[in-house]
């Protein structure tokens, strides 16, 4: 990887350099956060840090660190975040060139390794590349166009107020005399970047990029052509394919094998044993048996000609069919660990006008990114070189060190373009497994790929949940009472022996941070225990949280025969800023509660603007409907009708999706529109087809025939996407990537229930509309 | 010794016969624009062409293979529909991740080089069996028609 740059040349670092680290060692360090644990990484006598602040290593804004201008005015823009179709390689660079003051068509992109020393955080999740890097990447680019304004002032010796950067020149106003950016490059570098306070950041009204709508990629036409290079797509010469056969169950192991067929499969090289790091196993790999061949397709038929006697372990018996009676029974008592209580919840449902109460189950789902976790390793004069389709490349490459007992700069994680992440490729499991084959392949490169049945037995699943739900109402049909309980293994599952309740974080994901008027509010997480490795999945635990919620709501608003719109924006009470400590969500993901507050007016428009356009209300036809859900998630305000007919054997057609979105200033509206129309999809999926079962300790589902998908047939035939605009830039930004997938699922079961009068409180909806009454 | 022609040219490859020609393009000739994704003809991501339709790479064994016309992603654009895919998918936006797209978009190509002016219900019929995670469909749908020079919808 080439990273020369003529702001300031980059050498490799020598070897044996002492790194200074810049944070205190957390008890958690190098944990990949996903979503940030509150309280860590810091003294007790420091002051929070929030938002990009808070996140491992922090934030950079420096041009020498980002931004390279070669003779020819060919700007190279480095991106620090990976790529997984949310934009980051087109947005960030955006930012950057407009406040630089750049010709966009004269600018190039360059991905950065993993190396958040240099790059500042890397952890692509949570929501927020943008929302933390949008500020950075506009001072960085201001600081080089204020460079490059000064080295043409001092060139012309001429006051630094009559020259101007304009479109890739600076322009002496005066003269009319102008110098390229590639001119003055050299001379730019050598200047000390403009101290934050000095930089002029541009007027929004000026912006050429930043918020303007261009549905133009980075990189849509290697896409399109086939050009491409994922993490999958690797090679290099000499490369061998490696596939490994792991274990089925959590914390199983290898008891025995035998490679004798598998040995004299065409091409195949060598079979070995992986050590498995045993649960909590954190991004350690599960170990197995490793099939090193010429391809992968040998490699493939070479594990497939194994015989392996597994020893399961203590979570060979888990069935999720079981498990799902043990959840619903522990949700069915009071007496778990309460995470919120305002009033009496339970005294004000005892003396309740009219009570309701309704269950939800939401089952595990796999990621299943259409490019399957792989990662290609090599290890050269003790240097480990990696291209990953990493979406965290520091953290891999830590992973990487310490297995490999070399220090972190000897190994270079390449971040690859990622065909789909969602959270899976957070984890670096399959990226240290690359680099293990290699070394047992004497350092050899070799390409470690996952198949599809790979990935959907040995995924970090999103976790199974089951919900209580109960609602006391006044004589006039207003809530005065709630309770809602939830048992779910957590994803701490992954970093500590046997917790049993949620994490802040997850209890921050929808669950506690509910912003509507309730006297009497009561939040219960009775234990749960995982039987299989759990993990981050697009939104999260908002998933099931929403699903119940939003659910509810709309049942409690049937009952209480009002319309279900005004019911909820009756709940929402009047506009106020609420701050979440105050309602026990001290987490706010990560970011100052005075900075994001929540607020209910915002919450409000989007359920009003949805509904407007919506033209919630109308009549249809029978057997036709509308469901509405709002939901705020990762500091972002999102509120989603679905239209519904089902027909009489019970299959659904959506004819149309109606999404709101509050997300603060918007940097790429195209995007912001792909992403919700694909997280429409993908809540959809999770809605109506996909589930994962466990039998045996065994996920039972090995491909898309049994894992399935929304397909195109069944996909809405429209989305539109609503976005309320920010009143300006100083405004700060909300997440894009997640928010749209929560509030799919329970609108899609509320225009159901209005549709055809059925109420579905467990997912996945598969035939339950055409199951007999 | 296998003789392909792929995109107009002629390559050898040495692999048994009944090796997928998935693997084939991308393992052993380095093509490796036609993606893996499910192996089992479940996603569409190994969508190329033999002598003009659409097939699934992944269940295509290089003996089947041998002596057809084979078109991949990476030859898709130097025909006129192709080219006009392409082009319909950059102008929309379409991808996201992309890594399903090439399987798309040769679908779309077969689609279009078939029925010039689809249906919903054909675009349906035809694309139902390209997965996308990412969940583009509605821009796949747009785009299809924009290449087939209808107007495409929001």
């Amino acid at each position: 990887m080439d990273l020369r740059t003529l702001i300031t040349p980059v050498t490799p670092r020598p070897s044996g350099t002492r790194r200074r680290t810049f944070l205190k060692a957390a008890p958690l360090a190098g944990l990949v956060l996903g979503v940030g644990l509150p309280g860590l990484g810091h003294a007790a006598d420091e002051p929070q840090k929030y938002g990009g602040d808070g996140m491992p290593h922090g934030l950079r804004d420096s041009p020498k660190i980002f931004v390279s201008i070669a003779p020819d005015g060919t700007v190279r823009v480095i991106v620090n975040r990976s790529e997984m179709g949310q934009g980051v390689r087109t947005s960030l660079p955006r930012i950057v060139a407009d406040e630089l003051e750049a010709d966009l068509k004269r600018v190039r992109v360059v991905q950065a390794p993993g190396d958040e020393e240099r790059f500042g955080n890397q952890d692509t999740d949570g929501s927020r590349s943008t929302r933390h890097w949008f500020d950075p990447m506009r001072r960085c680019g201001a600081a080089a166009r204020q460079m490059l304004e000064q080295a043409a002032a001092q060139r012309w010796h001429v006051p630094l107020d009559q020259v101007e950067a304009r479109q890739h020149e600076v322009v002496h106003k005066p003269s009319g005399r102008r110098l390229g950016y590639g001119a003055l490059a050299l001379a730019a570098a050598r200047l000390e970047v403009p101290p934050r306070e000095s930089l002029r950041l541009k007027d929004p009204a000026t912006f050429r990029y930043i918020g303007k709508n261009d549905p133009a990629l980075t990189d849509g036409p290697v896409i399109v052509t086939g050009a491409s290079q994922y993490g999958i797509d690797t090679r290099l010469p000499g490369m061998l394919y490696a596939v490994i056969a792991r274990p089925p169950v959590l914390g199983g192991k290898v008891r025995g094998f035998d490679a004798a067929e598998a040995m004299k499969m065409p091409g195949v090289v060598k079979v070995f044993t992986l050590d498995g790091t045993p649960p909590p196993s954190e991004f350690q790999p599960v170990g197995g048996v490793v099939v090193v061949a010429r391809d992968t397709w040998a490699a493939i038929r070479g594990r497939q000609a194994l015989k392996i006697d597994w020893d399961d372990g203590p979570h060979g018996s888990y069935d999720s069919t079981a498990f799902r009676a043990e959840l619903e029974a522990a949700v069915r008592k009071p007496g778990g660990k309460v995470v919120r209580n305002e009033g009496d919840a339970y005294a004000a449902l005892a003396g309740a006008a009219k009570k309701l109460e309704a269950d939800y189950y939401v089952p595990h789902y796999a990621h299943a990114t259409m490019e399957c976790p792989a990662a290609t390793a090599r290890i050269v004069k003790g240097a480990c070189e990696i291209w990953a389709p990493s979406q965290s490349p520091q953290a891999a490459r830590d992973r990487v060190a310490k297995r490999l007992n070399l220090p972190a700069d000897k190994v270079t994680v390449n971040v690859t373009l990622l065909g789909g992440g969602f959270g899976r490729k957070s984890k670096a499991d399959f990226v240290v497994e690359a680099a293990l084959v290699s070394k047992a392949m004497d350092g050899r490169p070799v390409k470690l790929t996952w198949t599809r049945e790979d990935d959907l037995h040995n995924d970090y699943f999103h976790t199974v949940s089951a919900q209580h739900l109960e609602a006391g109402l006044d004589a006039n049909g207003k809530v005065v009472a709630w309770l809602h309980r939830s048992a779910e293994p957590t994803i701490v599952s992954i970093f500590a022996p046997d917790p049993k309740t949620l994490a802040p974080f997850e209890l921050g994901l929808g669950l506690t941070g509910m912003p509507y008027r309730i006297p009497n509010l009561r939040i219960e997480n009775p234990e749960a225990t995982a039987h299989t490795r759990i993990g981050w999945l697009r939104s999260v635990n908002n998933i099931q949280h929403a699903f119940a919620s939003q659910s509810f709501i709309a049942e409690v608003a049937q009952a209480a025969g009002k319309d279900h719109r005004e019911f909820l924006l009756d709940l929402l009470g009047p506009d106020r800023l609420i701050d979440p400590r105050q309602i026990s969500e001290p987490w706010n993901h990560g970011e100052s509660p005075e900075r994001y507050p929540i607020s209910t007016a915002r919450l409000r428009r989007v359920i009003e603007r949805v509904t407007q356009e919506a033209t919630w209300g109308r009549k249809l036809p029978p057997r036709q409907g509308l469901g509405l859900a709002a939901h705020y998630s990762f500091v972002t305000y999102m509120a989603a009708v679905v239209e519904v007919a089902v027909s009489p054997t019970g299959e659904l057609t959506i004819p149309r999706v109606d999404v709101a979105v509050d997300c603060g200033p918007l940097v790429n509206p195209d995007r912001v529109r792909s992403q919700i129309e694909g997280a429409c999809v993908m809540g959809l999926s999770q809605a109506v087809v996909s589930e994962i079962t466990f039998q045996n300790g065994r996920a039972q589902q090995d491909n898309f025939h049994q894992f399935e998908i929304v397909r195109m047939n069944a996909a809405p035939k429209r989305i539109v996407v609503h976005l309320i605009p920010a009143d300006s830039y100083d405004m700060p930004l909300g997440g894009v990537g997640e928010p749209g997938v929560p509030v799919i699922a329970p609108a899609l079961m509320n225009a159901i229930n209005a549709a055809v009068g059925k109420r579905i409180r467990s997912l996945p909806l598969r035939d339950q509309l055409s199951a007999p009454v | 010794m296998t003789s392909l022609q792929i995109n107009g040219k002629s390559m050898k490859v040495d692999a048994p016969a009944d090796t997928p020609l998935l693997w084939v393009l991308r393992d052993h000739l380095g093509l490796t624009g036609t993606k893996f994704g499910c192996g089992m003809a479940l996603c569409g991501a190994c969508t190329v062409h033999l002598d003009g339709a659409a097939v699934r790479a992944c269940q295509t064994p290089l003996s089947a293979a041998a002596g057809k016309r084979i078109t991949t992603i990476e030859g898709i654009g130097a025909t006129r529909v192709g080219k006009a895919v392409q082009n319909a998918w950059l102008a929309i936006g379409v991808p996201q991740c992309g890594y399903c797209q090439a399987g798309q978009i040769m679908s779309a190509a077969a689609l279009l080089q078939q029925n010039p002016t689809p249906s919903d219900a054909d675009i349906d019929g035809a694309m139902s069996g390209n997965l996308c995670r990412c969940g583009t469909y509605t821009r796949i749908r747009s785009a299809i028609k924009v290449a087939a020079g209808q107007k495409g919808d929001a």
